[in-house]
């Protein structure tokens, strides 16, 4: 199988032989969870439930307020002891319901029984997705039922699942396809249907040979699904970076994946869709990889949404000179100040950097060599774009494309002089969106 | 930016918190600047085996010249001391590759000492000079001693003949500041540029043009010694094999891109088959034009210097072949025989310019086919 793969690009260590061959576990519900009512992109839920109520495992905690938002549900049954704003890994406050656990693990009842699924209608099945509060399992949290209800002007032909897991050291999306490898095909036959696209493509890293195979098996006699070998190169799992590869449409400026007739999906999501589905099963868990220098014991857990870091972490042996606790990748995650945050929806992992790795290097002047400019995959030139932000020049910034920056930190990460390029971008970015709604806002 | 260790819910948290990405590619200046000096082991010791042990001494004192001014004037600025960068001991190195190896002990100081002040400090060190420094210390040396830099011309292996041994230092005639007649000798390229001229000149005296036409044929034909390097020359650049041993090396580690030099000794090679002839067009010699001279060691070592070359794709193939048709016009029609080092600097000068209009065009821009898209 020929290997595709999209311009520019950088190559970082993988680490994924730390948990690849670590099978999921599941962990027992925790004594008690923190459940933001905001862990998608839009408008956060509203709590429909009171203090001191019982809830059970699947119960409707809030409900979402507008269309770009969804629900979230009680993770573990037990007593609703309080809704107050908590920390949360975006690094502010979110209000949260909290939930103390009775031991019990009650479930609402109906979900898990296995349910037909097709005569079901497209929009019966958007409703189901809804109802069981998706959002984008691949870290930006999307709704999904949103991304999967594209305006009529815009066409899909083509459903593309994300399996490419090109974040180094996370390995729990490459588990769930050898482990459910069933479950997301069917709920991406799913999202084809859904979208009425004509055909789907499934992208893998390469490094997922046995991932790969398996999902091949699993598609055989889908003529519209195709299975693709991707090379391995960050960032190969970016929406725009995967479609080119797989289709060499490019995602215009500013525009959405939908303008050239593509909807992306990743894996788990596509799991998660089919448990709403055809079980009926919101998205109260999922699998997070636990692992890094730091960890003792690295491994992919199953885990309920709102359980603390610490569970994870316990779970995985503890720490070893833990330094930096970062939620998701490497290249994209967020530091935590703390393991009493919660496991939100778009927690594919926990990586624990040790003391040392944590330290990030003093930055030296600029010598001009290019490399992030090479391995920019939206060919920008990201040496002279952060010096502008630098110097506050946001017009001149914003005409090479700042806003075009996906922050994927390929260029920070090859920098010889280890200028923080992206952060520059991300600074320049903000500023502008601030000054743009200033002057919508006076207008 | 700097990672600090902050507080949660008020307590004191261990962990620090910087923004993505968390990890960074082990690739350092030092690094790149110090597998560059490697990569140019080999035709050290090349130059030295050559021109004895005369060239050790001056690529030393090059190097510590270098190494030393830097120290100065960062230790008189008071700004951050950087001479274990290899930048220095680089730029020491590069610029006594492109001496003669019979200059006097001072020349390589003074070249030294220009390079890092001129080319490199006054704007504020390492990545903010807009020219090779190196090359810009040739350049001072060229223009203050025209003499010393075009006349010193050692052969290789002079060491060998009359009362010279390997580490013999005197070569100059008593009371003269000339070499020894027995130790000098015209460069492959000088050779062919006063031969090309007899021969293109209609009126040429008829024993001239005889004498030219033999200079030409052994100089053309000279392509083992021009790839071994036991030619005339400056230290560092006159064995191709060794050269390209250490950029084959550079091209593999990816230190340097294949564009600038693959599109310089391209370009050259073709303007030269055009142009260099002296039966008309097309008689040209490419090979020995890229074999002769400083432009492998040009190319590959001092046109791909990081700081003062486009950083732009396309940048870099006008920079490529900017420096091939200045190195070409220089040799045929401009004043010296070789033009390497000098198109190399006009080629930096417009590096701003170039990268400026070389910026690619973003991820985005093609315009979609909707035809295409029929659900």
């Amino acid at each position: 199988m020929a290997k595709k793969t999209f311009p520019g690009g950088a190559h970082p260590p993988e680490h994924k032989d730390l948990t690849e061959r670590h099978e999921v576990v599941v962990l027992p519900p925790p004594s008690h969870v923190v459940i933001p009512l905001l862990q998608h992109t839009g408008a956060a839920a509203k709590p429909i439930v009171e203090k001191g109520q019982e809830v059970l495992v699947g119960q409707v905690l809030g409900e979402p307020t507008g269309y770009i938002s969804v629900p979230c549900h009680a993770s573990i049954s037990g007593k609703m002891v309080a809704i107050e704003p908590m920390p949360h890994p975006f690094g502010h406050l979110v209000d949260s319901v909290i939930i103390e656990s009775d031991g019990q693990d009650k479930w609402v009842e109906g979900i898990g029984k296995d349910y037909p699924v097709d005569n079901l209608f497209p929009d019966k099945i958007i409703n189901r997705i809804r109802d069981g509060g998706l959002a984008g399992m691949g870290g930006a949290a999307f709704p999904t039922h949103v991304k999967l209800n594209p305006p009529k002007e815009k066409p899909i032909d083509t459903a593309i699942l994300n399996g490419a897991e090109c974040e180094p050291f996370l390995t729990s999306d490459h588990r769930l396809m050898l482990e459910n490898t069933e479950d997301i095909i069917r709920g991406f036959q799913l999202i084809i249907k859904v979208l009425g696209a004509k055909r789907g493509f499934i992208g893998i890293e390469a490094n997922k040979p046995d991932a790969a195979q398996k999902i091949a098996e699993a598609v055989k006699g889908n003529s519209n699904i195709k299975v693709f070998l991707l090379h391995v190169k960050y960032p190969q799992g970016s929406e725009k970076q995967l479609i080119w590869a797989l289709t060499k449409r490019e995602v215009p400026s500013g525009g959405l994946p939908m303008d050239v007739g593509c909807v992306v999906q990743n894996v788990a999501t596509a799991k998660a869709v089919w448990d709403a589905v055809a079980r009926k099963k919101p998205l109260i868990d999922r699998v997070v990889t636990v692992t890094g220098p730091g960890i003792r014991q690295p491994g992919n857990f199953r885990v309920r949404i709102g359980a603390p870091f610490s569970q994870l972490i316990d779970a995985a042996g503890g720490m070893v000179n833990g330094g930096k606790v970062i939620m998701g990748g490497p290249m994209m995650g967020l530091a935590q100040p703390s393991l009493d945050l919660p496991v939100i929806k778009g927690t594919s992992g926990i990586v624990v950097l040790d003391h040392n790795s944590s330290k990030i290097p003093e930055p030296k002047p600029c010598i001009l060599c290019g490399r992030c400019v090479d391995v920019c995959p939206m060919r920008l030139v990201p040496t002279r774009i952060a010096t502008f932000v630098e110097y506050n020049l946001l017009k001149q910034a914003t005409q090479l494309g700042v806003l075009d920056c996906m922050e994927c930190g390929s260029c920070t990460y090859v920098c010889p002089s280890n200028r923080n390029l992206v952060h520059w971008i991300k600074f320049g970015k903000l500023s502008i969106l601030e000054a743009r709604k200033k002057t919508m806002e006076t207008a | 930016m700097t990672p600090q260790e902050v507080n949660s819910n008020g307590s004191t948290s261990r962990f620090f918190i910087s923004v993505a990405p968390h990890i960074r590619d082990r690739v350092s200046i030092p690094q790149i600047m110090f597998t560059v000096n490697g990569a140019l082991v080999p035709a050290l010791i090349g130059g030295i085996v050559f021109f004895g042990m005369r060239a050790a001494w001056l690529i030393l004192v090059s190097i510590l010249a270098a190494v030393a001014t830097e120290w100065a004037i960062q230790k008189w600025r008071k700004v951050p001391i950087t001479i274990n960068d290899g930048s220095a001991i680089l730029t020491g190195l590069l610029l006594a590759f492109n001496l003669p190896a019979g200059v006097p002990i001072w020349i390589p100081i003074l070249g030294s000492m220009f390079a890092i002040t001129i080319g490199k400090q006054v704007f504020g060190g390492l990545g903010f000079n807009p020219m090779n420094p190196a090359l810009l210390g040739r350049a001072f040396l060229m223009a203050s001693y025209p003499v010393h830099m075009t006349k010193d011309w050692l052969n290789p292996f002079w060491w060998t003949q009359g009362s010279y041994n390997f580490f013999s230092w005197g070569i100059r005639q008593i009371g003269s500041s000339q070499l020894v007649d027995s130790v000098t000798g015209a460069t492959p390229l000088e050779i062919f540029k006063t031969a090309r001229k007899v021969l293109l000149d209609t009126n040429a005296d008829p024993d001239k043009v005889l004498h030219a036409t033999e200079n030409m044929t052994s100089v053309l034909g000279s392509y083992k010694a021009l790839i071994f390097g036991n030619v005339g020359g400056c230290i560092g650049e006159t064995s191709a094999v060794l050269l390209l041993l250490g950029a084959v090396f550079l091209l593999y580690r990816r230190i340097i891109g294949w564009k600038i030099p693959f599109f310089y000794l391209g370009t050259l090679a073709l303007l030269a088959w055009v142009f260099a002839g002296t039966d008309g067009l097309f008689s040209g010699d490419p090979l020995f034009h890229i074999l002769a001279g400083g432009v492998v060691l040009g190319a590959f070592f001092m046109a791909t210097d990081l700081v003062t070359t486009p950083i732009t794709y396309q940048g870099q193939i006008i920079f490529g072949v900017g420096c091939g048709v200045i190195t070409l016009i220089i040799r045929l029609v401009g004043g010296y025989p070789e033009g390497c080092s000098y198109s190399i600097l006009l080629m930096n000068m417009v590096t701003p310019l170039i990268d400026r209009y070389t910026i690619p065009k973003k991820f985005g821009l093609k315009p979609v086919k909707i035809q295409e898209i029929t659900a």
